[in-house]
């Protein structure tokens, strides 16, 4: 049987009239990673805030092997570690500073230095534990806001776009971290709005828009949404939005919108579909610069689903 | 408690790592006493002193009595006496705004004197040096008032029936000189100009150095540390009582450490040891409930930072920590009562001039309020600050 660590149900949360979380729920087993996919302002550091005791919830529960969370609820948040988007740590304090401040706040006790210096090893900053972390590259940074957050051996470790800002590869070191915090038997929660991220590693994925859940599965379940449709990336001259809807029109398009200067278009059948697309785009004066056919991904069920781009 | 502790640890070795914590704290505050001790000590801590003339066209033993008086006085130090020719000579010195009173002495003075008709000198007094002219006239008041007592001390010893006149009046000169001039402090207040600065520039500067721990609540949502202290197991008030105590403790370090260097490197005298710690505790707590009155109501350590420093500006002129607003009067007086800074100063002051524990009892009663209504303020307002 697999133990479950997090159950989220309902959860709701608004600020005046806007409301920013509006009924997420779903459950995250342990050794599972869970994907929260979707864009920016979608409701996902919002959900993670009130899953990690961060916010008040308006409404619904987070239970975290047992306990539910609220702001004030010690034993809960003793289960969480926390991985914040934003770079958590004190630069005028060392690497072993840092985690020694927090692993006594999180009252670990005997055993603090060896898994201090265990975590070190795991971030690969050991050579560099004793300079001041105002010195440190943003990729050693990056790390070591990793290492703070699996210092005391959480059970469910959230980790808010960890990868934002970061140079490819400090990206994939960090990857390789929660890849291995997953095998390890950790439940992990990651939010992120970069759909191959998501792909990589998360067994289950949540795709949130608009502070609600509204599509979950695996990848294979969440693609399986979107048929055999296949999914066309056009680069453009001028401004691609003015096409979009001549490309929706065209008979063989599900979908189409347009991110930046390209077109994102499904399509039921790419092999008939794209000339048509290159000659409503031509026709309407923009000029094409290249094509990329792919199969169906994660991009393409946001597009479908919501008919706009994961990106935009 | 232990979480409180281990924030308040952390906080005060970043402090310390952070070099201009303790510049602003330590070497700022004791280099400025310093500076303003060997500046304008010496200058503000001058005697009184004023030049007079004497006319002297009698040259009696009455007339030579007088300039004995001011012998006296010029030897303690209070006057500097010059001798002029003439009354022309002695208004010219006048006119000079060489001297600030001039003695004329007529011709006949001491036979007036002796013959009990009507004798007088004349006081002229230079409008400019108005200070130094009302001591003139004051001390040929006590001079005509010692030779009035003569005269009558004479005229009832005859009537009495005593024999020997001239001898009776020798004896009453030679009396003392009423008139009695010594160096003194006003109220008690004895109050050298190296304590006054060593105190009141660690008055001021504690109000900076106990600043840090509520800016560091701002700080740490600023950079982004919040979040993670929040997340951890530990209640909201173990963040606020571990920043205040680390604020509480510097405070009080900084100006002890100050205490103890003023005193052993100026010269300065606090007074009794037991007194200023407890100021030096009051002062910190009402340092602590301004600044975090103030730093509540602002939304970035920056501001609270500028904010602070104007107010602890005006506080500081107002309280007296830069000049002694015992020598302002007026309204500047009354509002004064309303900046902390003045209680520190008024209780630091009876303590230096030897004053006890229950002489500073008003100003630790005020300190103490300050400190429960303002950091009252603050310490609701600042659980507003430790959130997400």
């Amino acid at each position: 049987m697999t133990d479950t660590i997090l159950v989220c149900t309902d959860l709701r949360k608004s600020y005046g009239d806007i409301v920013a979380v509006d009924g997420v729920g779903f459950t995250i087993a342990a050794g599972e990673t869970y994907g929260l996919l979707g864009p920016n302002g979608a409701g996902k550091t919002t959900s993670i805030s009130m899953i990690a005791g961060l916010l008040e919830k308006d409404g619904g529960s987070a239970v975290v092997v047992g306990n539910e969370i609220t702001t004030k609820s010690t034993a809960a948040k003793a289960a969480i570690g926390l991985v914040p988007q934003d770079l958590a740590i004190y630069p005028d304090l060392t690497g072993r500073e840092n985690l020694r401040f927090f692993a006594k706040l999180y009252a670990m006790g005997a055993g603090l230095n060896e898994r201090v210096d265990e975590v070190l090893e795991i971030i690969e900053l050991t050579d560099r534990a004793d300079d001041q972390t105002k010195v440190y590259s943003g990729g050693m940074k990056r790390r070591l806001n990793i290492g703070l957050g699996l210092l005391h051996r959480p059970d469910l470790l959230i980790l808010d776009e960890p990868t934002v800002g970061v140079d490819p590869q400090s990206r994939n070191a960090i990857l390789e971290n929660v890849e291995r915090l997953g095998e390890a038997g950790m439940a992990v929660l990651y939010t992120t709005h970069y759909m191959e991220e998501a792909e990589r590693l998360c067994d289950r994925i949540g795709i949130i828009d608009e502070g609600k859940i509204i599509a979950e599965g695996t990848r294979r379940e969440l693609v399986a949404l979107v048929g055999g449709r296949d999914r066309l990336h056009v680069e453009t001259s001028g401004d691609p939005s003015t096409v979009v809807p001549d490309v929706t029109a065209l008979a063989d398009v599900e979908s189409c919108s347009a991110a930046g200067s390209a077109l994102e278009v499904v399509a039921l059948n790419a092999s008939r579909a794209l000339p048509e697309v290159v000659l409503a785009i031509t026709r309407d004066g923009l000029d094409v610069h290249s094509v990329d056919v792919s199969e169906p991904d994660l991009e393409s069920v946001f597009l479908h689903l919501t008919g706009k781009a994961l990106r935009e | 408690m232990h979480a409180a502790l281990t924030i308040a640890a952390k906080d005060l070795k970043e402090r310390l790592r952070d070099r201009s914590a303790i510049v602003l704290a330590i070497v700022v505050p004791l280099g400025l006493a310093f500076i303003m001790n060997l500046t304008l000590g010496p200058i503000t801590d001058q005697a009184f002193s004023t030049d007079v003339a004497v006319a002297d066209a009698d040259g009696g033993p009455v007339s030579e009595a007088f300039s004995g008086m001011l012998s006296e006085v010029e030897e303690a130090g209070f006057i500097t006496v010059s001798e002029a020719a003439d009354e022309a000579a002695a208004r010219a010195m006048i006119d000079a705004d060489e001297v600030s009173t001039a003695y004329l002495v007529p011709e006949g003075f001491s036979d007036a004197v002796g013959m009990s008709r009507d004798a007088e000198i004349t006081v002229v007094a230079n409008p400019d040096q108005a200070i130094g002219a009302q001591v003139g006239r004051a001390m040929a008041e006590g001079f005509a008032g010692e030779v009035n007592a003569v005269r009558l001390s004479v005229a009832t010893a005859l009537a009495l029936g005593a024999e020997n006149p001239g001898a009776l009046a020798a004896s009453a000169a030679a009396e003392p000189s009423p008139i009695v001039l010594a160096s003194g402090q006003t109220e008690g207040r004895g109050f050298d100009f190296a304590t006054f600065y060593a105190t009141g520039i660690a008055v001021f500067f504690l109000f900076f150095t106990v600043q840090f721990g509520v800016l560091s609540i701002i700080d740490e949502r600023e950079t982004g540390t919040m979040p993670r202290l929040l997340v951890a197991p530990i209640s909201k008030q173990s963040i606020l009582v571990g920043k205040l105590a680390a604020s509480f403790l510097m405070g009080v370090a900084s100006t002890v450490v100050l205490w103890i260097a003023t005193t052993l490197l100026m010269g300065a005298d606090w007074g009794s040891s037991i007194g200023v710690l407890i100021l030096i505790l009051a002062g910190v707590a009402a340092a602590m409930g301004l600044t975090a009155a103030i730093a509540t109501f602002t939304t970035t350590a920056e501001q609270a930072g500028a904010i602070t420093a104007f107010i602890v500006v005006v506080f500081g002129v107002l309280g007296g920590v830069f000049f002694p607003v015992t020598r302002v009067s007026g309204a500047f007086v009354v509002v004064s009562r309303f900046a902390p800074h003045f209680w520190l100063m008024d209780g630091f002051q009876r303590l230096s001039a030897g004053e006890g524990i229950p002489d500073i009892l008003p100003a630790l009663g005020a300190i103490l309020l300050f400190a429960v209504v303002l950091g009252g303020i603050g310490l609701v307002r600042a659980r507003d600050l430790v959130k997400y």
